[in-house]
């Protein structure tokens, strides 16, 4: 069961056609993470699941009912997004940031209810951001300030959760920081979770469903561990690797393979590198 | 009904009104308590503002002329001369102040204000084509001045607009507007006779001098429907400051939230503009300081249009005590003033390291 899907949508900025007549289902209750290489429309995707970008052609469905034609702010109590880029307010503080995730629950003469305020505790807990409720957000560090916005978009308490590439910037302990605690929230919360990351690794390790990408069409989607090969690997992104078992997890691990030794290389293989 | 007001847990000052039918109001302590004081000072201010001049009346004889008491002679100067002049001077210093809220909150720039946009030079050109080409009187003069406002609006939108309103293209376009229109009022003088001249100088530095009730009325009417209108849409405006996305993936309606918000002020800026002439930096500091005040992110519609207010009021008694009564026009007041506020502005912006 899916309750998001694109149906034969053509994804266009302008006349700058990005992907055409592409379809795909988000299965329920799955982490599924959209990988590819740059410029292979899994951003331009995201958005249209999203909402943010109207299809040329086709559409997103959500619940069965197009999405640009439901009102704004009951697809936003089904549907969260955390954008590539926020901007924090001047001077606003982090529990007043995470509150703004309650907007599309609130109306003029309902601004501020018991429960809004229960949910942007639970929001900030279950994000680890607690103690910082007082903070202002500028003071945060990447790790911490990614969390926040995390947070609100949880305090928005949608099913469905869209994070378009929600690690980068961060280094590298922040990534995995941010990377479980969307593990988290997609295994304990039960929500459904739709995220573009960079990392193949980090998506091979992560999702529950893997769509693979390039030049606008998906390539192959499934289980990581049923579909991350070698040659899914070369195909998609033009690297020559060895896939092989993550010591930690059992999941599909794509190691680059090492570059030959100078002179030996063809041209071909040195512009396969170059790519990548 | 039974209300109860009580802090929000983890929040630093905001607390929420709340009645067991559901209803719930959240409100900012601080934010509330700096809007009644400002309040109290604009009112204040506008009592003192009736009071000075060549009859000065005592603040206790304005409240009871005012309330209806009074002799002939003390109603004739506050009903007819001296409250005309107030009310639109609080009625523009608000309009400007929640135009210059809106216009910086939307460019998401605290330079982003009507008067940095071009549309205090829109309104002059208007102004001005009307006193040298037309010798117009008053009344034709604020209509040139609302067509120019207008227009100048109309223009920057058509030119900014791409697929939507983004507030840096806004902003660029506004400055080249401002560039190109002073360029035509710096012609239009050179076209001016000196006793045009004159008047257009006036007009250009903005003056509460002599408005009588034919200024009120017109303005109390737009204000009336544009002020509502911004403040109804303040929750989905501090959306906005983060950014299109985060305030789409909310359920806002962007665009449209936008375009309704921008059209209201620059209606606005127009109609207060050709009751008191491009009275400079109220829309661009108003909103600053209050915010200041506040303490509160957001755009502090309210508070900005009841500094605006106060601004306003307050320079025009000042520029009376000060210089006489009618000797200095209240846009040279508030131009010196504002220009020491962007001064100081950007010194400790400069020095948190945001300029």
């Amino acid at each position: 069961m899916s309750r998001l899907t694109a149906e034969n949508v053509t994804l266009a900025y302008d006349q700058r056609v990005i992907a055409e007549n592409l379809s795909v289902a988000v299965p329920d209750h799955s982490f599924t993470v959209i990988v590819g290489p740059n410029a292979c429309g899994k951003s331009t995707l995201l958005r249209a699941l999203s909402r943010m970008l109207k299809p040329a052609a086709g559409s997103v469905l959500l619940d069965g009912a197009a999405i640009s034609s439901l009102p704004a702010k009951k697809v936003a109590r089904t549907l969260g997004l955390l954008p590539q880029s926020s901007i924090a307010p001047d001077g606003i503080t982090v529990a007043d940031l995470v509150a703004r995730g309650r907007y599309p629950h609130q109306g003029l003469l309902r601004q501020w209810s018991a429960d809004d305020e229960r949910i942007v505790q639970e929001s900030m807990a279950a994000t680890g951001v607690g103690e910082l409720a007082d903070r202002y957000v500028d003071e945060l560090s990447g790790g911490q300030r990614q969390r926040v916005w995390i947070a609100m978009a949880l305090a928005q308490q949608t099913p469905l959760f869209l994070l378009d590439e929600p690690t980068t910037y961060l280094d590298i302990q922040h990534q995995i920081e941010v990377l479980d605690l969307c593990a988290d929230l997609h295994e304990e919360q039960g929500r459904t979770l739709v995220a573009v990351l960079h990392d193949l690794n980090h998506a091979a390790r992560y999702a529950t469903h893997l769509i693979a990408m390039k030049g606008g069409e998906i390539v192959a989607q499934g289980a990581p561990g049923d579909i991350v090969t070698a040659e899914l690997v070369e195909r998609v992104f033009g690297l020559k690797c060895q896939v092989i078992d993550d010591p930690e997890t059992g999941t599909p691990l794509v190691v680059p393979a090492a570059r030959a030794p100078r002179g030996s290389r063809r041209p071909a293989e040195r512009t396969a590198t170059a790519a990548t | 009904m039974r209300t109860t007001v009580k802090p929000g847990q983890g929040t630093k000052q905001a607390g929420a009104l709340r009645t067991r039918g559901g209803l719930s109001l959240r409100l900012d302590r601080r934010a509330v308590v700096v809007g009644l004081v400002l309040l109290a000072l604009a009112l204040a201010a506008g009592v003192a503002l009736i009071g000075s001049g060549d009859y000065p009346l005592t603040p206790a004889e304005v409240l009871a002329t005012l309330t209806g008491g009074g002799d002939a002679g003390q109603t004739f100067i506050v009903q007819d001369l001296r409250l005309p002049r107030v009310l639109v001077g609080l009625l523009v210093g608000a309009a400007f102040g929640t135009a210059g809220a809106v216009f910086q909150t939307v460019s998401r720039n605290p330079l982003g204000s009507p008067d940095v946009l071009g549309f205090a030079q829109g309104s002059s050109v208007g102004a001005l084509v009307a006193i040298v080409y037309f010798q117009a009187g008053t009344v034709a003069v604020a209509a040139g001045a609302v067509v120019g406002g207008l227009a100048t609006g109309l223009a920057i939108f058509l030119l900014a607009w791409q697929r939507g309103i983004h507030g840096y293209r806004f902003v660029l376009v506004g400055i080249g507007a401002s560039a190109m229109l002073y360029a035509m009022v710096l012609y239009l003088m050179t076209k001016a006779n000196i006793v045009e001249a004159t008047r257009a100088t006036t007009w250009m530095t903005g003056s509460l001098n002599g408005r009588d009730w034919d200024q009120v009325w017109p303005l109390a009417a737009v204000c009336a429907v544009c002020l509502p209108l911004v403040l109804l849409n303040g929750r989905p405006l501090r959306m906005l400051e983060m950014g299109d996305d985060a305030a789409y993936a909310l359920g806002v309606r962007v665009d449209r939230v936008r375009v309704l918000v921008l059209l209201a002020a620059v209606v606005l800026v127009a109609a207060a503009t050709a009751a008191a002439g491009p009275i400079s930096f109220v829309a661009l500091t108003a909103p600053q300081l209050a915010r200041r005040l506040t303490r509160s992110p957001g755009p502090n519609l309210l508070p900005a249009a009841l500094m605006g207010a106060l601004l306003l009021v307050a320079a025009d008694w000042a520029s009376q005590r000060l210089f006489g009564a009618d000797q200095l026009p209240v846009g040279v007041l508030t131009g010196v003033l504002g220009g020491g506020y962007l001064l100081w502005l950007l010194a400790t912006e400069r020095k948190a390291g945001r300029v």
